[in-house]
């Protein structure tokens, strides 16, 4: 019976606009709702119906980040997740290292599926699962829609520019998910009272043998070109013509 | 000097323009000497077309049966074992190249740079973050490679005018049989390809249904034009993932984007940010697409989108 390992990273929810700080030292984040990142519910829901079929024992939730971390992974633990563990650091980590954390965390617990979301949608990197399937040694099946077990292996269909790419991978391996693989449940009440007593380790993240990768230093931010609102046009006969303006059409 | 490999994107048979538009990038990387590397089952047609691509230097080829699908652990260490010449190794930042290269940034112990949208110092980089809702300046340490995936949507093609020598490696590293490919179901069509068309008509969740679809690409086919779609519209099975355009779909930069039906969700704006000109056809003139378009039309789409494929035909 596969024990599970599922990122939930803390991001400003996806409905957020963000805007840079007008000193460009990074985005204003101040009193801003934060969520669960979206694909990470996914990757969740994902694990918890593994488990529900049986074909899972156990599914632990992580987090790398600031202790505020700590209402994702209660979320997660609603949605029904057995544990969670919260690797805690006041500042934020680069991406080999949270992958390092992932692999000793991996190691720790014996864990024999991995599931992340395809990217995280503050930074967009898209690169932890991939990091891990590296330093693990194990393969990776990135952009899942669709999984399926078969004794020691999964197969796996991916969402790729050119279509719908099947592979099948051994276990142990990292999964990262897409948004079509399914919809994740809403948290009942119940559940989050239930959650509450639900153990929640916490490590820190300079306690695990994970060492940081040479730094990309983000030396400033700044807004994106804005688009400037242009005309509008009264009807299709006025469209074409404004498209025959701009030799469109 | 900055000596760059930059990983090709190919289908077994033909190169990726993706390939073409990293090249474009790494060439204005100061004092920059480009080679392209073809891992492929048979690297012929593909090193041939690489060869031509503008810029490059020598496109180096590994010809062996393990690299007949890219399977990023697979392809990951033949890129290590050959990454000591090298100052960066770019690849387009495609499926194809995120799947890839965090994979190569962690075997070499470095951190990956994700989507350079501009280079401003031979290690100094533009990305976009949170949907491009902003945009960050970053510096890679000067003393370690720098392993980087480059936003297509922000460079043209390098013109195919080259003729570059082509030099067969043998890369001699043990690759994993863990990972097997099965199969790829895309759904090809005549029509242009979305990533490189220079028109592309989209549809979201308005159009209500796949057989209703059909307007959208009676509108295509008029406009000679590619078609895409919201997350909504794909979502709801009106038509196949690779139509997705947008944060987690596809970034593009066609000269004319239509958008019929679409809403304007940011994360759908991020894929269309730098398309020439933007149209929106939408019922509501409150909807958030017309924030940025270009010309606006507020009306219902099932009836002005026959019409205006009439009056483009
Ligand atoms: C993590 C994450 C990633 C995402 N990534 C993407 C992405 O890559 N791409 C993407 O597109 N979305 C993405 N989304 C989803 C995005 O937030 C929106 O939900 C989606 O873009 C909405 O699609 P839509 O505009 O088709 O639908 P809606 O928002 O429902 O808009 C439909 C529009 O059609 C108009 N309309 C209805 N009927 C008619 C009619 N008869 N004639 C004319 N107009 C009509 C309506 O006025 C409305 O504006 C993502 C969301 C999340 C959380
Ligand atoms: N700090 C973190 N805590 C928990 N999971 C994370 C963290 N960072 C990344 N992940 C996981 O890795 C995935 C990809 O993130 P990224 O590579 O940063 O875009 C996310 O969807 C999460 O599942």
């Amino acid at each position: 019976m596969k024990k599970i390992l599922v990122g939930l990273k803390r991001v400003v929810d996806y409905n957020v606009r963000v805007r840079v700080k007008s000193d460009g030292s990074g985005v204003d984040t101040d009193g801003v709702k934060m969520s669960i990142n979206p694909f990470d519910e996914i990757a969740l829901e994902e694990a918890l119906r593994i488990r529900e079929r049986g074909e899972a024992s156990e599914v632990i939730v992580v987090s790398i980040g600031s202790t505020d971390a700590q209402q994702q992974l209660r979320t997660g633990l609603a949605m029904g997740a057995d544990r969670a563990i919260l690797v805690e650091s006041a500042d934020p980590l680069d991406p080999l290292r949270v992958a390092r954390i992932f692999k000793s965390l991996v190691d720790r617990e014996s864990i024999d599926l991995v599931i992340l979301g395809k990217q995280a949608i503050d930074g967009d990197n898209n690169q932890i699962g991939q990091m891990l399937a590296a330093i693990w040694g194990r393969p990776q099946a990135t952009f899942a829609s669709n999984i399926e077990f078969s004794g020691d292996s999964a197969k796996v269909t991916r969402e790729v520019d050119a279509g719908l790419e099947t592979i099948e991978v051994d276990l142990p391996a990292v999964i990262t998910v897409d948004l079509r693989l399914n919809e994740p449940r809403y948290v009942k009440l119940p559940d989050i009272m239930k959650a509450k007593k639900k153990p929640l380790d916490q490590l820190a993240a300079a306690d695990l043998d994970a060492e940081p990768g040479p730094q990309i230093r983000e030396v400033s931010f700044q807004p994106p070109a804005e688009r400037q609102r242009g005309i509008m046009v009264d009807d299709v006969a006025g469209l074409v013509a404004a498209l025959k303006d701009k030799g469109l059409a | 000097m900055s000596k760059i490999l930059v990983i090709a994107e190919h289908d077994s048979s033909t190169l990726n323009p993706s390939t073409a538009k990293t090249v474009s990038c790494a060439a204005t990387v100061d004092g920059a000497d480009i080679d392209v590397l073809v891992m492929a089952a048979s690297v012929g047609a593909i090193a041939a077309e690489a060869a031509q691509i503008e810029s490059v230097a020598r496109v180096l080829t590994i010809e062996r049966k393990e690299n007949e699908h890219a399977v990023a652990a697979i392809l990951a260490p033949q890129i290590v074992a050959l990454s000591g010449d090298y100052s960066h190794v770019f690849a387009p930042s495609t499926t194809f190249g995120k799947d890839l290269m965090p994979q190569v940034a962690a075997l070499l112990g470095v951190n990956q740079i994700s989507d350079i949208m501009l280079v401003t110092g031979s290690h100094a980089f533009q990305r976009p973050v949170y949907a491009g809702n902003a945009i960050v300046n970053v510096e890679a340490p000067p003393d370690h490679i720098v392993v980087a995936t480059v936003r297509t949507a922000s460079y043209p093609a390098a013109a195919a005018n080259n003729s570059a020598s082509i030099v067969s490696i043998d890369a001699g590293v043990d690759v994993p049989g863990h990972t097997r490919f099965v199969e790829l179901q895309s759904g090809a069509s005549d029509r242009p390809d979305l990533q490189t068309a220079t028109k592309v008509v989209s549809g979201g969740r308005a159009l209500a249904s796949a057989e209703n679809f059909d307007i959208i690409y009676k509108l295509a086919d008029a406009l000679g034009a590619a078609v895409g779609a919201s997350r909504a519209a794909v979502d709801a099975g009106y038509v196949p993932n690779e139509m997705q355009v947008g944060q987690t779909g596809k970034i593009i930069a066609p000269d004319l984007y239509i958008a019929i039906g679409i809403s304007g969700a940011i994360q759908h704006l991020t894929g269309i940010k730098d398309a020439g000109t933007i149209v929106a056809i939408n019922k509501d003139e409150e909807a958030p697409i017309f924030e940025v378009a270009d010309i606006g039309l507020v009306t219902d789409l099932f009836a002005a989108v026959p019409e205006l494929t009439k009056a483009l035909a």
